[in-house]
């Protein structure tokens, strides 16, 4: 009996217990790793509540794709003001869902090297893929992705699964934007390099920093953290002199909100500096207007894309199932 | 002087609390039943013998060989328990078989002398049957046959047919006695049921509390006046 | 109460969140087209590499698993009991954090290679490929099959031990004729377990099996349903996965011999064939692949979390927080699958042991398990859609969590806690029928001295389970919610690879320590020579 009474006490210690919250409160769809404390979540949700006298309630899904079910899944009676941290490559289906609304924001001084005019998407953050290298194991990177592509087979690469990972996904889009209907035979040679393919991030990123290859896909950004949080100068970027396929990530507000007004203050405040602050060293990537304060130091030392490679959305809404179709041939023959 | 088979000398072993102490002989060919209440110590003094167990101090000498430090598959002893002397899952014949080669890997000559040794104690033709198939009386048969196709001198008995019904009870114990004669076989026997001495062993000895309190010729032991603890354990009825 | 009221309701749950969440799904499909859906080529070669692949994972699995129980059965020696608890914590921990264990071992810069340039050999890149696939595999669930198997052993009544000894049975004799029986009578259980594990693997399989190749059929469900969102597509994949798998592994349990467990006094005799040269060197080999293969990756994760980071994360109290949170799920979700499992168990056994239908009894207690072939997001999704419709999912979040961790849980407490409940009724069925004891009493007075230590294992493993596992919870979205293989997640998806190494160093020690924890505090002192 004893040991139930204290189980029981010891779940009220530890759950949450809600805030009876009389003001207003602003619900947030977005991905893990954003709210986490390591993320730029907590800081954000302390300026927007500072700024607008309300709360704002973080939710947080497992990934991009995530927030995008979690939202057709829940419909109409979805519980979102605003969704924040969808990628270009799922903008199409989720402009279909119906569930999105126009934000009705003049986005001024954006910072993109691509123009945005969108109605319902703004964009709060963008980076590019890059490969990403161990500078003590290989000395001299390819500098373009033909090169990486006709490189010897000795050269090894850990990519993630287009299937399963954005940035497989991303790299899929980059192969065919430089490649174009020679992409399968691309692929093929790529594949030759590959130890291994894996679901997701994480474990390709893991795998490389525990030396299994000296390259894999990653961000350009990603040198960045090394260099800041760990004063590590050892992984950088290489450089692809055809351009890098860039990755925009998007934030919009819901039909079905209680508070428009509310969730389009909190999309402007996306765009001002109190939020896009936190960026460079809480999500790794850039932001999308010039800060006062300018980008850390190490951000110079980053790779600097020549040319951003980008589909448009629908294009890659139509043509993504069959290019999956192709890559799967290429690599599995 | 008679050939003495087996003799165990200052046997030390401890069982919870109980310190125990053997020191008895028996004869070559003749069969010695070893009496006494429950708990008395007399299944681990069979242990000893057969090796299962090591003693503190003291020796087990058989056919003049000190075996105590031998162990049991090396020892010229073959065993027969209450219960789970058979292999469930192994048919009768296969038992049997066991005694011949533990690996079951058996020559024509070899299967015949099991089929042999199964009609000796009345199994003729159960050679396929599995022990689940068979009666409590069988199983300790397949047992008994197995023993004998071991062709131990020894053979040690630790109430196995304690759970038959007495005519079969007295029956097995009339072919224990017969198998003995035949082959030359030394018995121990341990019951504690006093008839069954009367009726198969010329000698006993009664056991009390880890200790050998009396033991001579059966009809002498069971109509002594002493010990005391004896003659409890005897009841008022005389044999 | 009627026998088989117990069991009905515990399967009506399993039943009830399972079918639940795959009607619910299928009903939000725009359409269900099965024949569109299950026609392509593309499919069938995708599900003949995963048979294919669970297939040699299991056999090999199993046959390494043998002479490890083998070993652990007739030998005594130092760490022992330690390794038994390793062996439980290889199935617990977070498969992406086993695979970053087993590449620091195996990879291509893993320490066996670097033992090998030591030596001055050539590298050898094994490991992403078929053997990769084995390799993850094997670390999973050979110690859970050998732990199964070393309980079969020791049930071997004792006395038989005796009757071994005086006839000179030798180690191979010993294995044909004593050990192999009992183990035949649990083996097709465990092996159906463990194959739909395999069956459903996705990380492991993709990331060690190399890549696309290595494509099972849970990579085209997780794609049909968070890529395309085509639910359809989703359910009618989930559909054939779990057919499949049930078929195949009913037709293993035809291979189960019911067991012929008997009495025994309880006494305790010495194996005879613990000398024996060959037997040692047997023996020897099983534990030295059992430390490449299991023990040492999971070194590396414990080594791992030493790192620049490892004072900052342990002084965070979001940690700790993660830590109390996870343990109160744990152990709800445990001592709810051992209800569960108790009440099937309670059903099954007099199934088989009074009415003599061991076969109906296997595939009872096979139903428990059925939920580990459903994909976890197709679960979690159908769950999603049900649920919603009746109250606020986020209010139902721990309960919710708690109640799928159990069920999750519940297979591998059935496994476990099968043969012992089986025990316990040979020996004392009849008299407590006599006696009308029954029920809690029954438990309460007679069972519990036997069960108390099977009992504790089957909630130690439970409990570690449900402590490794991000359940249902990553799917729904959490706002103050955070166990630790949340957080281990989160850390990972933001950079934060050293910290993510850190708490999964935290989170497998927490798991030992409450295997310890409850293996001695409710199965009581150990006693030397036990597994």
């Amino acid at each position: 009996m004893r040991l139930a009474t204290f189980l029981f006490s010891a779940a009220l210690a530890v759950l949450p217990l809600s805030a009876q919250a009389a003001e207003k409160t602003l619900t947030v769809y977005t991905y893990d790793s954003f709210t986490s404390d390591w993320g730029p979540g907590p800081a954000i949700k302390e300026a927007f509540e500072a700024d607008c006298g309300c709360t704002l309630e973080f939710v947080a899904l497992d990934s991009s794709i995530g927030v995008l079910s979690r939202l057709r899944l829940e419909g109409e009676n979805n519980k979102a003001d605003v969704v924040l941290g969808l990628d270009l490559n799922i903008l199409a289906e989720a402009r279909d869902s119906g569930l999105l609304a126009p934000h009705g924001v003049t986005p001024q001084n954006l910072a993109l090297p691509v123009a945005w005019d969108d109605d319902i998407f703004l964009p709060f953050d963008y980076g590019y893929f890059a490969f990403v290298y161990d500078t003590e194991t290989l000395a001299a990177p390819p500098k373009s992705l033909k090169e990486l592509v006709e490189a010897p087979d000795d050269l090894k690469i850990i990519l993630q699964d287009p299937r399963t990972s954005t940035p497989g996904l991303g790299l899929l889009l980059w192969v065919r934007k430089v490649y174009g209907d020679e992409a399968p035979e691309a692929w093929a040679r790529l594949a030759k390099k590959t130890v291994t393919t894996t679901k997701g991030w994480s474990e390709a990123y893991g795998l490389f920093l525990e030396g299994e290859a000296p390259m894999v896909l990653s961000y350009t950004t990603s040198p960045a953290y090394h260099m800041i949080a760990e004063d590590e100068q050892r992984y950088q970027a290489a450089a692809f002199a055809e351009g890098h396929y860039m990755q925009v990530e998007v934030a919009a507000m819901t039909k079905s909100t209680d508070d428009p007004d509310l969730a389009r203050r909190f999309l402007e405040f996306m765009l001002s500096p109190g939020f896009q602050s936190t960026l460079p060293t809480g999500q790794w990537m850039y932001p999308v207007i010039d800060l006062p304060e300018g980008l850390p130091e190490a951000y110079n030392r980053l790779v600097d894309p020549a040319q951003p490679l980008l589909f448009e959305a629908e294009e890659v809404a139509a043509r993504r199932g069959a290019w999956v179709e192709e890559w799967l041939q290429a690599v599995t023959r | 002087m008679p050939d003495v088979m087996l003799r165990v000398e200052g046997l030390t072993f401890r069982y919870e609390d109980m310190e125990m102490r053997f020191d008895l002989a028996v004869e070559r060919g003749a069969c010695l039943a070893v009496l006494g209440p429950s708990g008395a110590g007399k299944s681990t003094l069979l242990n000893l013998i057969a090796g299962f167990d090591r003693p503190l101090a003291g020796q087990v000498v058989i056919a003049g060989q000190d075996v105590t430090t031998w162990k049991p598959a090396a020892r010229p002893v073959t065993s027969l328990f209450q219960e789970h002397n058979l292999f469930a899952h192994l048919s009768a014949g296969e038992n049997v078989g066991l005694g011949l080669d533990p690996g079951l890997r058996l020559d024509a000559a070899q299967w015949r002398q099991v089929s042999e040794a199964l009609a000796r104690v009345d199994l003729a033709g159960l050679e396929q049957r599995r022990p689940g198939q068979l009666s409590g009386g069988q199983r300790q048969r397949v047992a008994l046959a197995r023993s004998l196709v071991r062709e131990k001198p020894l053979l040690l008995l630790d109430e196995p047919f304690s759970a038959l019904d007495p005519g079969l009870r007295l029956e097995m114990l009339d072919l224990v006695q017969q198998l003995q004669r035949e082959r030359g076989l030394t018995v121990v026997l341990v019951s504690h049921n006093p008839r069954d001495a009367l009726r198969i062993a010329e000698a006993s000895a009664f056991l009390y509390q880890g200790q050998v309190l009396a033991q001579g010729p059966t009809r002498a032991l069971l109509t002594a006046s002493e010990p005391p603890e004896l003659r409890a354990f005897l009841g008022p009825e005389s044999l | 109460m009627p026998w088989w009221l117990p069991a009905t309701l515990a399967l009506a749950l399993v039943a009830a969140v399972v079918g639940g969440a795959l009607l619910a799904l299928g009903l939000a499909a725009p359409g269900l087209d099965l024949p569109g859906n299950l026609g392509d080529a593309y499919l069938w070669r995708v599900v003949r590499f995963t048979l294919f692949q669970a297939t040699l994972s299991t056999v090999i699995s199993v046959a390494l698993a043998i002479p490890v129980a083998r070993a652990l059965a007739r030998r005594q020696f130092i760490g022992r009991g330690l390794l038994l608890r390793l062996f439980s914590l290889s199935l617990v921990i977070p498969t992406i954090v086993a695979i970053f264990g087993i590449a620091a071992v195996h990879g291509r810069t893993g320490w066996v290679n670097d033992v090998f340039a030591l030596l001055g050999f050539e590298r050898a890149h094994y490991l992403y490929g078929l053997i990769g696939i084995l390799i993850g595999h094997v670390f999973f669930n050979m110690p859970f099959i050998a732990r199964i198997l070393l309980q079969a052993i020791e049930a071997v009544p004792p006395e038989t031990w005796r009757v071994a000894s005086q006839y000179g049975l030798r180690s191979r004799d010993i294995f044909r004729l004593i050990e192999w029986p009992a183990l035949r009578t649990v083996l097709p259980g465990a092996a159906g377990l463990v194959f739909m594990l395999c069956f459903t693997s996705f990380a492991v399989v993709l990331t060690l099996g190399g890549g696309p190749k290595a494509t099972t059929l849970e990579v085209a469900v997780y794609q049909a349903l968070r890529f395309d969102f085509d639910l359809g597509r989703a359910v009618a994949l989930a559909l054939v996965q779990l057919c499949l798998c049930t078929a195949i592994v009913l037709a293993l349990l035809q291979l189960a011999v019911p067991s012929s467990m008997t009495l025994t006094e309880g006494r305790r005799y010495e194996r005879p064939d613990s000398g024996g040269r060959l037997g040692l060197a047997t023996d020897i080999g099983a534990v030295v692949v059992t430390l490449g293969l299991v023990v040492l990756p999971l070194a590396a994760v414990a080594v791992a979390g030493f790192n620049a980071r490892t004072l900052e994360v342990l002084s965070r109290w979001e940690l700790w927080r993660a830590v109390g949170q996870s343990l109160v799920i744990a152990l709800s979700a445990a001592i709810l699958a051992l209800l569960l499992g108790g009440a099937i168990l309670v059903s099954s056994r007099i199934l088989r042991h009074r009415l003599g239908r061991p076969g109906a009894a296997g595939r009872l207690e096979l139903s428990a398990s059925l939920i580990l072939v459903v994909p976890p997001f197709v679960l979690a999704t159908g769950l999603f859609i049900l649920l919603r419709q009746v109250a606020d999912v986020f209010a139902l979040g721990m309960p919710l969590v708690i109640l799928v961790n159990a069920l999750m849980a519940l297979p591998f407490v059935v496994r476990f806690l099968g043969g012992p409940m089986m025990e316990e009724a040979l020996r004392h069925d009849r008299l407590c029928q006599s006696l009308g004891i029954a029920g809690w009493n029954r438990l309460r007075l007679i069972e519990w001295t036997g069960l108390r230590r099977p009992g504790a294992l089957a909630l130690a493993v439970a409990a570690t389970l449900s402590l490794g596992d991000l359940g249902v919870i990553a799917l729904f979205g959490s706002q103050d919610f955070a166990t630790l293989p949340l957080l281990l997640y989160q850390a990972m998806g933001g950079f934060r690879l050293s910290e993510a190494a850190v708490i999964a160093a935290v989170l497998s020690l927490l798991c030992l320590a409450l295997f310890f924890a409850i293996e001695w505090g409710l199965g009581g002192l150990r006693r030397r020579g036990h597994a």
